[in-house]
């Protein structure tokens, strides 16, 4: 035969002459359907393959943007965490943080987020001028304020960070200058400038240890960053009021409210472009299967001519219809799972963890619209006898 | 005798080519739509990037350093520098006005409130709730409904011409004050208008407008800071050069591209004696969250893009090979390869440019309509998209047509003829 795998007439019309469902007593037609549905498999692998590729790829992109749209809210999450604390824990007026404020908040936490605890002093400068000094834990504000710009961070003790307009105060040109608290005098060393262009350029900011030992203040406020969904950040905000009655918990509005508008909008938007995108896939795929099962009017027609019932056929066809279905969504589901994970290492720096949610969505979906590619023109042909198509007409 | 069978063909067909059109049609508009969405997607969540507040603030060139815990400021408030509230029109007569989307001036002030029994100090905040400003001929509304789009009032929002103030809600719960009440502020009476919820500082204090913080501190047209909420681009090591080592050529393209910097840079030649900065926390992180965005739609942009040339694809290889007899026929009557192949692309090429012209309208529609309904405003497709599109749509039918044709012209029309192929 010349033409690629295309040699239908003659092969299948075989088949059903020298296995006739005679020879079958058992049960006839379900071991011929078998037979047959197999047999058309392997002998038209070219439309098979086609009609596969097309399902493969459909479910492919749905499983990737189903488990994108599953994971941005997760993973834009992350990215907003960069704009800083969520939450604050601040000591009601008159009361200081219990001295395990900071352990209560972590545990609070399990893991998910970061706590900075902060005291603060009003101390004056050698030529009395006043200034703010905060004393903080350096390690824990470098990945909570990730925008803070800072020539060089402080790394021993004695060192404090010097904000870009508290610098003109104290003059620490030299490097060195002396600070005092309630009578108590310390000498201190500038490791670096500090730039924000908020109220933390106005201030001196020092390891807490050093803070604690000069002024005898302990922590009066402690920034949190909880990271997940809105839900997941409202019930660590509960959990922090019942642990810790004596201060008060409060959420930075401006910061998560900005955060659910922002993601509610990226959400409905990718919901927009997921529709989109779904759908051209099963169009892609109607369209594919719809050729494919219009192609085999003659095996269709010589089913009939042999006296098979309109059931049959409709079985025969829908059955092969839902297996490309079923194979074609368990392979796209496979490489759309990886699909996504790349886009998430390239867009995102983190992989997207795969949903197995979603399979069988896709499974299902695969399924229908096969089914619908397959019965469509199988309605078509009911009308035309088996005679005109056998013709070639 | 060509254009005659293409003309039939279409005439007769007329089913499967418009089953074909149809996938063209389609695929062109999702293509189309999601190019729109996805070009149009960086300013739309740029704009929704605002309700963080503001990412600039200008202050005065000799500001001298802020003594304040918690909100409270602990240093006389006719200490320091001020701004002149007439230079703050300036603001938008820069070269980048259209990217200021509000800005709000503000002007704290410690007061004492309530009777003679318990005093208490606090700090009063002027400023504009959402001021009618004019400059040149222009006018705008300003003020921090637009900057600080978090801020809840119940009750109503003051007037900027009026005597009426908003109090923090944790202020009012010390005071039991609610809305309509009087509140004595510095031995003058003013009315309550709305108690407003920030979850910051001013839930402590009292917001007024700023005229009334001029009175009290007795420094008219005096302004102590102003934020600004501006559309900027994100940020690249271009953007951090310092503008004063720049070449006169750079400093153009610097200055043509909407940074924060070079927004600031003018604002500050804008505003006289004035000293203007990014506000790092929101200015910053804007870029990460704005670039990750786009780039996710860019993604699905070429998902969608993929997609629909496959459907388009497989539709045109449907129709195509539906016709082998056609070909079977004309080769018998002497046509060649080359003669049967370009009938089918010309088709081909017809049905690319009607789809194609109907799909970008469609899908500029559908932009349209994803734009109102998420971001309620318009999403405008550029029309120079649409050549682009229209290649496009002729390339990826060529492409989905390509393997058909090839296949229909290698029949063997004996075969063909007979019904066999």
């Amino acid at each position: 035969m010349s033409v690629q795998g295309l040699p239908p007439i003659r092969t299948e019309a075989n088949a059903l002459n020298t296995n006739g469902a005679q020879q079958r007593s058992g049960s006839p037609h379900q071991s011929m359907l078998l037979r047959m549905l197999f047999r058309s498999a392997v002998r038209r692998r070219g439309r098979v393959v086609t009609a596969l590729s097309a399902m493969v790829v459909a479910a492919a992109v749905t499983t990737a943007v189903l488990n994108l749209y599953a994971d941005v809210q997760a993973k834009l999450g992350t990215e907003f965490r960069s704009y800083g604390a969520n939450i604050i824990v601040v000591a009601k007026e008159g009361m200081p943080l219990p001295a395990d404020a900071l352990q209560v908040v972590e545990s609070a936490l399990e893991g998910r987020g970061i706590a900075v605890p902060f005291a603060y002093v009003v101390a004056r400068t050698s030529d009395g001028h006043s200034v703010v000094v905060a004393g903080t834990d350096f390690d824990r504000i470098r990945r909570l304020d990730r925008w803070w710009k800072v020539s060089a961070w402080p790394a021993t003790s004695g060192e404090v960070l010097v904000g870009r307009r508290a610098a003109a105060v104290v003059n620490p040109q030299s490097g060195h200058f002396e600070l005092s608290f309630q009578g108590h005098a310390i000498k201190l060393t500038s490791a670096g400038f500090l730039e924000t262009g908020a109220g933390e350029d106005s201030r001196i900011y020092m390891p807490l240890g050093d803070f604690v030992k000069w002024t005898g203040v302990q922590p009066s406020t402690i920034e949190v960053a909880a990271t997940g969904s809105t839900k997941e950040i409202s019930a660590v905000l509960r959990k922090l009021e019942d642990a810790l009655p004596t201060a008060d918990v409060r959420p930075v509005r401006q910061i998560v409210e900005g955060e659910a508008n922002v993601l509610n909008k990226t959400r409905a938007t990718l919901l927009a472009a997921s529709v989109l995108i779904i759908l051209t896939a099963a169009l892609c795929v109607l369209a594919t299967l719809t050729g494919w099962v219009f192609d085999r009017r003659r095996d269709f027609a010589i089913m009939k001519a042999l006296g098979a019932s309109q059931r049959l056929i409709n079985g025969f066809f829908a059955t092969q219809a839902a297996a490309i279905g079923v194979a074609g969504a368990l392979l796209g589901f496979a490489v759309g799972i990886g699909v996504a994970s790349w886009i998430g290492r390239v867009n995102f720096h983190a992989p997207v963890t795969p949903r197995f949610v979603v399979l069988p969505l896709v499974l299902a979906g695969s399924v229908v619209v096969a089914l619908l590619a397959a019965v469509l023109p199988i309605g078509l042909l009911r009308r035309v006898q088996p005679a005109n198509i056998l013709r070639g007409e | 005798m060509f254009f005659r069978m293409v003309y039939e063909s279409f005439r007769r067909q007329k089913r499967r080519k418009l089953l074909a059109g149809v996938a063209v049609t389609l695929g062109v508009a999702v293509a189309t739509a999601m190019i729109g969405v996805a070009t149009d997607i960086g300013d739309k969540i740029s704009r929704e990037l605002r309700s963080y507040g503001a990412n600039l603030v200008v202050t005065p060139q000799e500001d001298t350093v802020d003594v304040e815990i918690g909100g409270v400021n602990l240093k006389p408030p006719s200490d320091g520098a001020f701004l002149n509230e007439a230079d703050l029109p300036k603001i938008k007569e820069i070269f980048w006005r259209n990217n200021i989307v509000g800005f709000a001036p503000m002007l704290p002030v410690n007061v004492k409130v309530g009777g003679p029994s318990d005093t208490k100090v606090v700090t009063l905040l002027g400023t504009y709730f959402s001021k009618r400003l004019k400059s040149g001929t222009q006018e705008f509304v300003t003020g921090v409904r637009i900057t600080n789009p978090w801020w809840k009032v119940q009750g109503s929002w003051p007037d900027d011409n009026s005597n009426e103030v908003l109090l923090g809600e944790r202020l009012a719960a010390k005071l039991h004050r609610r809305p309509g009440d009087r509140i004595d502020v510095n031995g003058r009476e003013l009315r309550i208008a709305g108690i407003l919820s920030t979850g910051s500082n001013e839930d402590e204090g009292i917001v007024a407008p700023l005229a009334v913080a001029q009175q009290i501190v007795g420094k008219p047209g005096a302004v102590r800071r102003i934020y600004v909420s501006a559309l900027t681009k994100p940020e690249d090591a271009f953007a951090r050069r310092d503008p004063k080592s720049l070449s006169p050529a750079d400093l153009e393209r610097w200055s043509c591209s909407p940074y924060a910097q070079s927004i600031a840079y003018q604002l500050q030649g804008a505003i006289p004696h004035s000293r203007a900065e990014q506000i790092r926390q929101v200015a910053q992180n804007e870029g990460t969250v704005l670039s990750r965005i786009k780039g996710l739609m860019l993604l699905l942009t070429v998902a969608a893009l993929f997609a629909s040339a496959l459907a388009v694809s497989a539709a045109m290889a449907t129709a195509i090979f539906e016709r082998r007899h056609e070909v079977g026929l004309m080769k018998a009557l002497g046509a060649d390869n080359a003669t049967v192949a370009s009938l089918f692309f010309a088709e081909a090429t017809l049905l690319a440019i009607l789809g194609g012209l109907i799909g970008f309208a469609g899908g500029a529609l559908l932009a349209r309509k994803i734009g109102l309904a998420v971001f309620a405003s318009e999403i405008t497709i550029q029309p120079v998209l649409l050549p682009v599109i229209l290649a496009i749509a002729v390339a990826v039918t060529f492409a989905g047509s390509a393997a058909a044709i090839l296949r229909a012209v290698r029949f063997d029309p004996v075969f063909a003829l007979r019904g066999e192929a």
